[in-house]
């Protein structure tokens, strides 16, 4: 099934994100079989597949983690394997990326883990207001009193949002989400999903969600891809993929 | 096909870990010498190792000097040859004792946690977090913590020698009578510059190797956080090996030129 061409959902705007034909093993072992991703501006696009199919190798080709084999990744009109490094540098600035486990820095305060990011692009304007955009960013995840605390005193919800409040320091225009819900309790998992849509309502972001947790995909997917042998198996909202008659398909929504 | 004896895979994997360690050695050096440097970061960490191995070393040199002057002072009344205390212990522990057991401490102090910290780092993301976020992680964890090591060794050492001194001259004072000044004088009479130079020099070297082996066990650390552990552990097992393979080297060629 050409999962590109097969989906029935409408594409407004341009793709912040074009990932075309990625191939990437490890020896024999083939992750990435010709995978396809276009992400668009504003809108959420989760990302499910099983455990081993290629969602982590996909997003570290994606941000520069892993160099991919074959294929493209243009993200914001840019093609990355032709960025230099200080290109590539200045492009990472636009994504905020939440790790699984938050990747707080532990020797680092709640303050020094947001000022970091900032302190690496070196603009005089955000350093000069380093405060107050820490303070907003804390604030839009609800922790602005936890701001001289070490990570090691928060929870783990707690050091989940706090990361959040990391990646959105630097305003990016694509946030990926890889399992932002993972490893958390029911309650703190819809809190962090509800965080997610009052993110990308306030800041107008485009979203890559890495997702296990179909309660989450159904609350913020604008449309969803089954990544299944290393393609992009089926495209198509959450309703879409739900209905679908495809055993593969139905096995992520029993 | 036959499997390769063990003894085998156990050789080739020594050394190609040697090669491994060589190349990060290279990349050090060519990111410690390209710009951005991390200058902030560097300080911080001398302030780390320096501070936070400060009583280890003090102790230590103190216990050492004490240890050292109580059991040889029985050989020496023996010959007759008490008077040579302060000039015989200070060659000792400036030359030969006093940097190899201090870097010794240190590759447990140190090495150990530059292991167990970017090990860590490396199983929580967090070292992925540095790259996303546009930094280079090598040079802002890797140089500035092997150049902090570096710097920091010698300064140590110095320190641990100087109160191994100490330690010596109060055991003197108690035993043998001898005030502290003339225990100094003596010290400082018998001490000559090849004594301490090449001796400094070397310190250099363990504190670069103590750096190396850390940040290249950790920053390389896999298999979760039984790894941070096997890495905390082999750094301080490679770095003990290493310092003594070093300090051969060292008094070999400090014995061609002097």
């Amino acid at each position: 099934m050409n999962a590109q061409q097969n989906s029935s959902t409408d594409k407004k705007g341009k793709p912040v994100i074009e990932i075309k034909n990625l191939y990437k093993s490890f020896g024999k072992l083939k992750v990435l079989n010709g995978f396809n991703l276009q992400l668009f501006e504003g809108e959420n696009l989760v990302l499910m597949g099983k455990s081993g199919s290629g969602k982590s190798v996909m997003i570290k080709c994606l941000v520069g983690l892993l160099e991919p084999d074959s294929g493209s990744i243009e993200i914001l009109d840019r093609d990355i394997s032709k960025l230099n490094h200080k290109d590539m540098d200045e492009l990472k600035a636009e994504i905020g990326f939440l790790f699984q486990g938050s990747a707080l820095y532990d020797s680092m305060t709640v303050r020094e883990n947001l000022e970091f990011p900032m302190r690496r692009h070196k603009n005089k304007v955000v350093i000069e207001n380093a405060d107050s955009l820490v303070l907003e960013a804390l604030e839009s995840v609800g922790l602005a009193k936890a701001i001289d605390l070490m990570p090691e005193e928060l929870s783990g919800g707690m050091q989940r949002r706090v990361a959040l409040a990391r990646a959105l320091i630097l305003k990016p225009k694509i946030i990926i989400y890889d399992e932002p819900t993972t490893g958390l309790d029911p309650i703190t998992s819809k809190e962090i999903i509800l965080l997610m849509e009052n993110i990308q309502e306030k800041y107008k972001t485009s979203s890559l969600i890495i997702t296990h947790d179909v309660d989450c995909a159904r609350v913020v997917a604008n449309r969803m891809i089954l990544l299944l042998d290393g393609i992009d198996y089926v495209v198509g909202t959450f309703e879409e993929l739900q209905a679908s008659k495809d055993p593969k398909v139905q096995a992520f929504f029993k | 096909m036959e499997k390769s004896p063990p003894f085998r895979e156990n050789i080739s994997a020594f050394f190609a870990e040697i090669g491994e360690l060589t190349y990060f050695a290279g990349r050090y050096f060519r990111e410690a010498l390209s710009p951005p440097f991390e200058f902030r970061e560097f300080l911080r960490q001398c302030y780390y190792m320096g501070n936070k191995s400060l009583f280890l070393v003090g102790v230590t040199g103190f216990i050492l000097g004490l240890v050292f002057t109580i059991q040889t002072r029985p050989t020496l009344l023996d010959f007759g040859a008490v008077a040579w205390m302060p000039s015989m212990i200070s060659v000792s522990i400036v030359r030969e004792i006093g940097p190899v057991m201090i870097a010794l401490i240190c590759a447990g102090r140190i090495g150990s946690g530059i292991g167990a910290e970017l090990g860590s780092m490396r199983v929580t993301e967090q070292i992925d977090a540095m790259e996303v976020s546009g930094t280079n992680p090598f040079k802002f964890l890797v140089v500035t913590r092997i150049m902090a090591a570096t710097l920091m060794l010698p300064i140590l050492v110095i320190l641990g020698d100087f109160i191994a001194l100490i330690g010596s001259a109060l055991i003197e004072n108690i035993k043998g009578d001898v005030s502290y000044l003339l225990y100094f004088n003596e010290v400082f009479e018998a001490l000559e510059f090849s004594d301490f130079f090449p001796a400094t020099i070397k310190t250099f070297f363990f504190g670069f190797a103590i750096g190396l082996v850390g940040c290249f066990k950790g920053y390389n650390s896999k298999k979760g956080t039984a790894g941070v552990g096997k890495a905390s552990n082999s750094a301080v097992v490679f770095t003990s090996m290493l310092l003594f393979i070093i300090d051969f080297i060292a008094v070999f060629v400090t014995d061609i030129f002097y």
